[in-house]
């Protein structure tokens, strides 16, 4: 599972990287996304990953040291949801900046860098 | 206690009154200057409690240390949000004319006292993960700022600003996972405690670098400051002002605070990564400047060098070092906000920022000329006023510690800052203006009034500017201090983990 996991968390990122890298603003978004959720899984995984444990015990069982650690998954709770607000504002943001600069190409994004 | 919570809860408070009133300008401004002054005030009573006892620290919820979310001032914190809140009043003021009704009624306000709550939580917090949703807190406001006008540059800026950020965050939010991972705890103070004994602890540098990563983005840094100078120069003077001063300084801050507390026993081993960050950034920055015709663009680019100089003082990473690097970042907040405030200036009274276009501005307008010579020349580092004795004591830390290649490449950056102030002043003020305009004889540029609340602020801060250079042994105390306690980093951790909450135990320092 770890493995997987793993894997996967690197996909995310590799595909991210790449898709950031390219010069069209649809696959900007894509890629900020794909990172975010590379981020968050990487912060689920890095918390360590319990399995076959009840999330709940009852009172009688005073046994929490193989429980699943819930800090994390708060943490990612918090950053998805963070993540999500980014992500919307990126996607209006890219929207306008596409109707006014006029053009899908990255490279016609040059003019606040041009020295005068 | 109660300032510490005050100072993230006046700014929210503001911020909803904005929103509630935004029907209303002339309440909403009233409310947004009132607010920063209220912020400003609660700022200094922390700062007079930081100074008395040490550590002023909270606990979210009354959870003992390790497991809640700690706040925590110290005399560097405190004096951090101190002045976030002189750069509150001063560009709240500015802002009065500054910006047109159209953002005003778009939130302006309310946006602006989220950022100062974002800025100062960041300042105040003692839990990793709390720092990264106080950045990100700061940072929606920020985007939002730096897009409201809708313009072209800005909103093209405003993406490059926006992306770089995304992946500063993303870079942050791993580098707080893997560090959670390793080590099983968040708070900054238990983090340093956990490493200092821990024999493997250099493993811990793998993760650490991500967060090295994302503050150097967030403070632009040599290899990530790109998106600065791209972004800075598009929106409103007040608001590239406000960023200007503020924003970049808290990557500065969060650098800081990584190196002398959270991976304190990990200094040796990043301390010629900091050094090459530093010197790269100062050489960069200032030759970017020298390029450039545009006011704010030239500003912009010499915020990059004058990191640099912070990141020199941490770098070196002596006690003197330390306190200079402090100075440094509190002298530069005023001086380079009060710098951009004055660039609005010029743009009003000449219709243009584009230095090739403007000129003969001390004929019409002496007064100006004498206003941006202040902070100008202070930025440079000429003797009496305050930068001098920022450069110096930097300058000074790194020859005591050999650092030759350093402290020469900050000497050479200093002559080159003072190239790039003077071709401002020679352009802008001596230079006959160009006749390419037809404004020529009928409409001088000095027909152009400024009125009141923008011309004060900028004088204000320049008394400042020159207050410190006379007077700079009160506030280079100050710096001490908080250096003394960034040094000791053991008081700092058993202050927290110590503090029960509610019972109002406050630590003494020595």
């Amino acid at each position: 599972m770890l493995v997987l996991l793993a894997i996967v968390i690197g996909a995310f990122f590799a595909g991210g990287i790449f898709c950031v890298l390219r010069r069209s603003l649809m696959k900007l978004i894509i890629g900020i996304i794909l990172l975010s959720q590379g981020a968050n899984l990487l912060v689920f995984t890095a918390g360590g990953l319990t399995q076959q444990r009840p999330a709940f015990i009852n009172g009688t069982e005073a046994q929490l040291a193989g429980q699943a650690d819930a800090l994390p998954q708060a943490l990612v709770l918090t950053a998805i949801v963070i993540g999500f607000g980014l992500v919307v504002f990126s996607v209006s943001l890219l929207l306008k900046a596409y109707r006014s600069v006029g053009g899908d190409d990255i490279n016609a994004f040059n003019q606040t860098d041009s020295i005068s | 206690m109660i300032w510490l919570l005050a100072s993230i809860l006046i700014p929210f408070v503001t911020a909803l009154a904005c929103l509630v009133t935004s029907h209303t300008q002339r309440l909403t401004r009233a409310i947004g200057v009132t607010g920063a002054v209220a912020l400003l005030v609660v700022s200094i009573l922390l700062l007079h409690d930081t100074l008395i006892n040490g550590y002023v620290i909270m606990q979210a919820g009354d959870w003992p240390a390790p497991f809640g979310i700690t706040l925590i001032a110290d005399v560097l914190s405190a004096a951090m949000v101190c002045i976030t809140g002189i750069i509150a009043v001063c560009v709240a003021l500015y802002s009065l004319r500054d910006i047109e009704e159209r953002l005003v009624r778009s939130n302006y306000f309310a946006l602006f006292h989220l950022l100062l709550m974002g800025v100062v939580g960041a300042f105040i917090t003692g839990d990793l993960f709390n720092l990264y949703v106080w950045f990100e807190v700061m940072l929606l406001a920020s985007f939002v700022l730096i897009t409201m006008g809708g313009q072209r540059d800005q909103l093209e800026g405003g993406v490059k600003y926006l992306v770089i950020n995304l992946v500063s965050s993303v870079f942050f939010l791993s580098g707080v996972g893997l560090i959670y991972g390793k080590l099983g705890t968040l708070n900054m103070a238990d983090i340093a405690l956990r490493l200092q004994e821990a024999p493997d602890a250099l493993l811990v540098n793998s993760s650490a670098m991500l967060l090295l990563a994302a503050f150097g983005i967030k403070a632009a840094l040599f290899p990530f400051f790109f998106w600065l100078p791209a972004s800075y120069h598009t929106p409103s003077v007040a608001i590239s002002a406000l960023f200007a001063g503020l924003l970049t300084k808290v990557g500065v801050y969060a650098l800081i605070r990584a190196y002398t507390l959270i991976f304190h026993s990990q200094f040796e081993v990043v301390q010629t990564i900091l050094i090459a960050l530093a010197a790269g950034t100062m050489i960069t920055g200032v030759l970017g400047a020298a390029a450039h015709y545009n006011i704010r663009k030239i500003l912009s680019f010499h915020i990059v060098s004058q990191i640099g100089y912070m990141i020199m003082g941490l770098a070196i990473g002596t006690s003197l070092a330390i306190a200079g690097a402090i100075f440094y970042t509190l002298h530069h907040i005023i001086v380079k906000t009060n710098l951009f405030l004055i660039g609005g200036l010029i743009m009003r009274k000449c219709g243009s920022e584009e230095l090739k276009q403007i000129g003969g501005l001390y004929k019409w307008a002496p007064w100006l000329a004498l206003l941006f010579f202040i902070p100008a020349f202070s930025l440079g580092g000429i003797p009496p006023l305050s930068g001098f004795w920022a450069k110096y004591s930097v300058v000074k830390a790194g020859l005591d510690a050999e650092h030759y290649i350093l402290v020469a490449c900050a000497l050479l950056v200093g002559v080159m800052t003072l190239y790039s102030m003077t071709k401002i002043w020679a352009e802008a003020f001596w230079k006959a203006q160009p006749e390419t305009a037809e404004q020529t004889e009928e409409t001088p540029p000095s027909k152009t009034k400024l009125s009141a609340t923008l011309i004060l602020p900028c004088v204000a801060m320049a008394v400042i500017t020159v207050f410190i250079g006379l007077w700079s042994a009160p506030l280079f105390s100050l710096a001490e201090a908080a250096s003394e306690q960034l040094l000791n980093p053991q008081d700092y951790i058993n202050a927290v983990m110590t503090d029960r909450g509610m019972e109002e135990q406050y630590v003494m320092v020595k």
